[in-house]
């Protein structure tokens, strides 16, 4: 393959990356069907991939792509071929008149403000749909990511994948979920989903679930790139610039986080001057915004006012821990989550010493939903070996040694319990 | 705003430490609910200078407006939708335990600087 050639591949993945999402909503604009839209913005990408390597890269490849994929939808009109797919689907603008409707497509397709872009990524986190199902066809459809890169990112079989993107495509199609940006109440309640599965994304990426890899970043960046795009379109509710915020925040700490051998970096040992600083400003000016749009910060806000606590703080001493148990009463007020509780100990713990998050760690104990978490013993161990009762933090040490699944971090813990065993903290 | 009066005398070194430092958690709880505007200690009232102008002419005594058991400790500007949220705002100072705090609200003028 000549350089030309390669330029053009590695081209064409940037562009596909970048454009494929505008494209594929401009497209289901016009069709009414996601699946089919994504069809033929596959087939002006085929015919790229045919044509570019000879013909060089266009100056504008987006609109090349844009352009292409129109043709063959004006094509597939002429033949009736969306007809015969999609006859009561696609309503008023066949019942129009075939040759009137051309003229439209170009207007159609268009979309300088991006609503047809919103009006995918409400579609594809669309209630209807499980959560793995909006997480792969927000990763295929906005994402612009291949089913094999989805399958790997998520460490499952690329048919499992597959199969859940075209189930959903047709739930989608038999649900006859309309293309468009819910309004009032309905957009808070929609925008929760797309909201979930930006996270959802980013946290593999953050911090995997499965596999051999603490992190993938690029996971990181496909959700950060979703969550932006967001921010731009509905620029006007809080939670989604405070959840840009905590994302921003996040990543800028992304090379930080990783030592040498791949082993994970906790914050308080990270070299904070590997903090990406760009990130970290684009985070607080996310904060600000949402602080700015919102009277009381939402959980996404508030998570990222943690995390902009973290980043202001060059070193952990400087770290201003009393503003952060103030954000952990209000998130664990806001969640009720016994997860948040123990984060909100640890937090109390730095902020005003071992006692009062033992205090808040110690209701937690007879909590069902964490008798299996192994942080619970490991926090409580550690709030007990600071204030001396070596014998206790001991006991608690062993008991999350025996509930976690990860073999380094037990054996730190068994450590620990060694260490309360002869009084020493 | 919420204006605390106590008994200078009262706290010892230590305890004002602690009232300092569980003020600073409230504040910031109630920043991070929406409803911190400002707030501040004051130096005692014997550092204080009360300015009169009377006649044209400024009048300037050392010491505070008025001799009294409790003297003005500090403040917080805060806001609050209604007098029920003010007072129960009122009632987590630290200082009410202590002293008394004076809840009074603010007249807006329109054209005051940020």
């Amino acid at each position: 393959m000549s350089a030309t050639a390669l330029d053009a591949h590695g081209a064409i993945d940037a562009v596909w990356r970048i454009e494929s999402a505008r494209l594929i909503a401009g497209l289901t604009r016009i069709t009414g069907d996601v699946g089919l839209a994504e069809d033929l913005a596959q087939d002006a990408l085929v015919v790229a991939l045919e044509r570019w390597p000879e013909s060089g890269v266009p100056d504008n490849p987006g609109a090349w792509l844009m352009a292409t994929a129109k043709h063959r939808a004006i094509d597939q009109l002429r033949r009736g071929k969306m007809l015969d797919r999609k006859h009561e689907q696609l309503g008023h603008e066949l019942d129009a008149g075939r040759d009137s409707a051309l003229p439209d497509l170009d207007a159609a397709i268009d979309d300088p403000i991006g609503d047809d872009l919103l009006r995918l990524m409400f579609i594809a986190c669309h209630p209807v749909l499980s959560t793995e199902a909006r997480v792969a066809l927000t990763l295929r459809l906005l994402g612009g990511l291949t089913t094999d890169e989805i399958a790997r990112a998520f460490l499952v079989p690329e048919s499992t994948v597959a199969q859940r993107i075209v189930r959903a495509k047709r739930t989608l199609r038999e649900a006859r979920v309309p293309f468009e940006v819910p309004r009032g109440a309905e957009l808070t309640a929609r925008l929760a989903s797309v909201l979930e599965v930006i996270y959802l994304v980013f946290n593999e990426g953050y911090s995997a679930t499965a596999g051999d890899d603490w992190v993938r970043p690029e996971l990181c960046e496909d959700a950060l790139r979703l969550g932006r795009i967001l921010a731009e379109l509905v620029s006007e509710e809080p939670e989604v610039h405070g959840l840009v915020g905590l994302l921003e925040i996040q990543a800028s700490r992304l090379r930080a986080r990783v030592g040498p051998a791949g082993d994970p970096i906790l914050l308080a040992d990270q070299d904070r001057t590997r903090w990406d600083q760009l990130l970290v400003r684009r985070g607080l000016a996310a904060l600000e915004r949402a602080e700015y749009l919102a009277g009381a910060l939402g959980p996404y806000a508030l998570q990222a006012a943690i995390a902009a606590c973290h980043a202001r703080a060059r070193t952990p001493e400087e770290t201003d821990w009393t503003r952060i148990t103030a954000l952990y009463d209000a998130l664990a007020q806001l969640t009720q989550s016994p997860v948040v509780e123990v984060n909100r100990a640890v937090a109390y713990t730095m902020a005003f010493g071992p006692a009062s998050g033992l205090e808040i760690a110690d209701a937690l104990v007879s909590e069902p939903a964490l008798a299996k978490y192994h942080l619970l013993p490991t926090v409580r161990g550690d709030f007990l070996a600071k204030l001396g009762r070596f014998e206790e933090a001991r006991a608690e040490f062993e008991r999350a040694a025996a509930l976690t699944r990860n073999a380094r971090e037990r054996d730190l813990l068994r450590a620990r319990a060694a260490g309360c065993a002869r009084g020493e903290p | 705003m919420l204006l605390i009066y106590l008994d200078e005398q009262a706290l010892s070194a230590d305890e004002r430490e602690q009232c300092y430092r569980d003020s600073t958690q409230l504040a910031h709880q109630l920043d991070v609910a929406g409803q911190y505007v400002a707030a501040s200690p004051l130096q005692p009232a014997s550092t204080a200078t009360s300015v009169r102008v009377r006649a044209g002419k400024r009048v300037v005594t050392d010491g505070p407006f008025a001799e009294t058991k409790e003297q003005l400790g500090g403040y917080f500007l805060i806001d609050a939708t209604d007098l029920e949220e003010a007072v129960a705002i009122a009632a987590r100072i630290p200082m009410a335990r202590r002293g008394t705090v004076e809840v009074r609200p603010v007249v807006h003028l329109a054209d005051l600087p940020d």
